[in-house]
């Protein structure tokens, strides 16, 4: 009795594990495809859309997306309520506040109160000075239809611009249409520039030239190899390379060439400025590169 | 009899729907908190489930989402830590899924769908393991720890439910409806008792949580049955009512959410609530549910 019952015993008992490890099984499929499902939508909703800005103090979309509770805290205490929480049909993830420049631009308040309302540091409380933070980057994208660029003395985006004259300069040039003319182009700044979306709101045009874009995608990047020759002479306190040989001229008699004017009568040599003696390449003073 | 009709013969409707009302009261007052500001101007509490601030001195969060963030290496502000300390301290006190059944607004959903259910007699369904949720709850923090984001916010009825309300639902209510329609047609109870990783979590305290439902006059049970049907985690009543294996009569099962229900239909008033500690035999269950079962007979 005893003995038939042992085997029939381990018997049950070793289906029940396998059982239970079927079971473990299947659950793990199940669950860890809709993991797959909401991983690749999650994957998909990290990208912020053209239009859409954080609020200031927001890092790195990637690094908000996990900081963020959106609690909506940011959105309660902004005094121009112009933060929302995306709802879940909008382009930008569930439940993260948000504004649209186009529609209210950020005033950029002195104490910033979106920021330290946020109980868990996505907005960086670190952040205490308003001009400091980068919402996004401006940009003229369409040249075409800016009416300065035309022309014109708009200069709208110029004038709302909270840090003025930092974040948008007007750059005179030639009108060449006119020959005669300026332009006075708007230039955005990348160093000053908030991404508040004032001047994206102020274009009069129906469709703005100048739109403000999260910085992700407002940017380039340069190469990572790539040494801007001017900062690093300024870095190294010299020309890093061998000077050019002085130039020689084979022109016609009774003329020389100087910079800027072209040919000019007379005979001697153009002057090297006192002073101007090349320096030997810092590579041959046996200095570190 | 219909289920509860001896209930309410032998207490009153009023007493035999009082855990009932008191619940709803709970419900939908923290609702009205949460909404007197945007509604009215009365910012008493700010914020949502997630986190809320209450007179600008209570923090609030929610810590499940706090443990996912922290799985995204997000390392948040003092008061996000504060906030949570309370809430867990608070369920750790009441019972974790006291969350459930007090205070989550989708409770009210799928409630109304398991009423309708029972009303127009749905009967069968899908069948899955009440431990799916566990699985669920595994999933969505792997999620946050594999994505660096909140993945399972993007979402997550519950948030979504008590955000939606308060900021605008959008699209949300979609995602209730579904959540609602899935109880009533696929699963009795299949959102909350099966699949819901915020109740999961929640219930995770409940293995530990002071205030438990006690079946204390046990002896009294004459079996018909209604607590069961009424329980939306009717797994939890069996051990303690009938003490199984020698169980006392305190409900332990960390499933239990303190909803009262079964207080509320036992027309023997056979359950109360009380704590954890005192779990004795009070009264030999064994035997006095075979006198019990020998009188039905
Ligand atoms: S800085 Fe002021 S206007 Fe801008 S989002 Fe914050 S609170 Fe609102
Ligand atoms: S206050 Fe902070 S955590 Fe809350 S929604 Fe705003 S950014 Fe997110
Ligand atoms: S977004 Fe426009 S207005 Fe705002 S700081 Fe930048 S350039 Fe100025
Ligand atoms: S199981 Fe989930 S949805 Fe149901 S009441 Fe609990 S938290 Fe809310
Ligand atoms: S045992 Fe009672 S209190 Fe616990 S969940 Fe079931 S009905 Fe509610």
């Amino acid at each position: 009795m005893m003995e038939a019952d042992k085997p029939k015993k381990a018997s049950a008992a070793a289906q029940a594990r396998r059982q239970f490890l079927l079971d473990s099984a299947r659950m793990a499929c199940g669950v860890g495809l809709l993991g797959i499902g909401i991983g690749l939508y999650a994957k998909q909703a990290k990208a912020l859309p053209p239009l859409a800005l954080r609020p200031p103090g927001a890092g790195a979309e990637k690094d908000f997306l996990g900081a963020c509770v959106r609690c909506g805290l940011c959105v309660r205490d902004c005094p121009y309520d112009i933060l929302s929480l995306a709802k879940p049909e909008e382009p930008v993830a569930t439940g993260t506040p948000y504004f649209v420049a186009r529609q209210l631009p950020c005033e950029m308040c002195d104490d910033i109160p979106c920021v330290k309302a946020c109980p868990t540091g996505a907005l960086d409380h670190k952040l205490t000075d308003i001009d400091k933070a980068r919402m996004g980057l401006a940009v003229l994208v369409d040249h075409e239809n800016c009416l300065n660029y035309l022309g014109l003395r708009c200069d709208i985006c110029h004038r709302v611009c909270p840090v003025i004259d930092k974040a948008i300069t007007l750059e005179q040039q030639l009108n060449p249409r006119t020959g005669k003319h300026a332009l006075f182009i708007p230039v955005v700044h990348s160093d000053a520039c908030t991404g508040c979306g004032k001047c994206e709101k102020a274009c009069p045009l129906p469709v703005a030239a100048i739109k403000v874009y999260p910085t992700e995608l407002a940017r380039g990047e340069p190469g990572k190899h790539y040494r801007l020759g001017w900062v690093e002479k300024e870095k190294a306190g010299g020309s890093l390379v061998a000077p050019d040989l002085e130039h020689r001229y084979n022109l016609p008699e009774g003329l020389r060439y100087e910079s800027g004017r072209g040919f000019v009568p007379g005979n001697e040599a153009s002057p090297a400025a006192p002073g101007t003696q090349p320096a030997a390449p810092k590579a041959l003073q046996g200095g570190k590169l | 009899m219909s289920i509860g009709a001896e209930a309410v013969a032998a207490k009153g409707w009023l007493g035999a729907h009082k855990w009932l009302l008191a619940r709803r009261a709970s419900q939908l007052g923290i609702l009205a908190l949460f909404l007197l500001g945007p509604l009215a101007g009365v910012w008493i509490v700010k914020g949502n489930l997630t986190f809320s601030y209450t007179l600008d001195v209570l923090p609030l969060t929610d810590p499940y989402i706090l443990l996912q963030s922290l799985l995204t290496r997000h390392m948040p502000e003092m008061k996000a830590f504060v906030g949570a300390a309370i809430v867990l301290a608070f369920y750790l006190l009441v019972g974790g899924r006291v969350f459930c059944s007090w205070a989550c607004p989708v409770n009210m959903v799928t409630d109304a769908a398991a009423w309708l259910r029972e009303r127009i007699g749905i009967k069968g369904g899908a069948h899955v393991s009440r431990e799916t949720r566990y699985w669920i709850l595994a999933m969505t923090l792997v999620l946050a720890l594999a994505t660096g984001t909140l993945a399972w916010e993007l979402i997550n009825p519950v948030s979504m439910f008590h955000r939606g309300v308060i900021f605008g639902i959008g699209a949300a209510w979609a995602v209730i409806l579904a959540v609602f329609l899935f109880d009533l047609f696929v699963m009795k109870d299949g959102w909350c008792g099966h699949l819901c990783p915020v109740g999961a979590f929640y219930s995770l305290l409940g293995k530990v949580s002071l205030a438990r439902t006690v079946a204390v006059r046990r002896a009294a049970c004459n079996d018909c049955m209604d607590c069961f049907v009424v329980c939306p985690e009717p797994q939890v009543i069996r051990p303690a009512l009938k003490g199984m294996d020698g169980a006392g009569p305190v409900i332990l099962a960390a499933n239990c959410t303190n909803c009262g229900r079964c207080i509320d239909v036992c027309s023997k008033d056979v359950f109360s609530f009380g704590t954890r500690f005192g779990n004795k035999e009070v009264n030999a269950p064994s035997q006095a549910h075979e006198i019990a079962s020998a009188a039905c007979k």
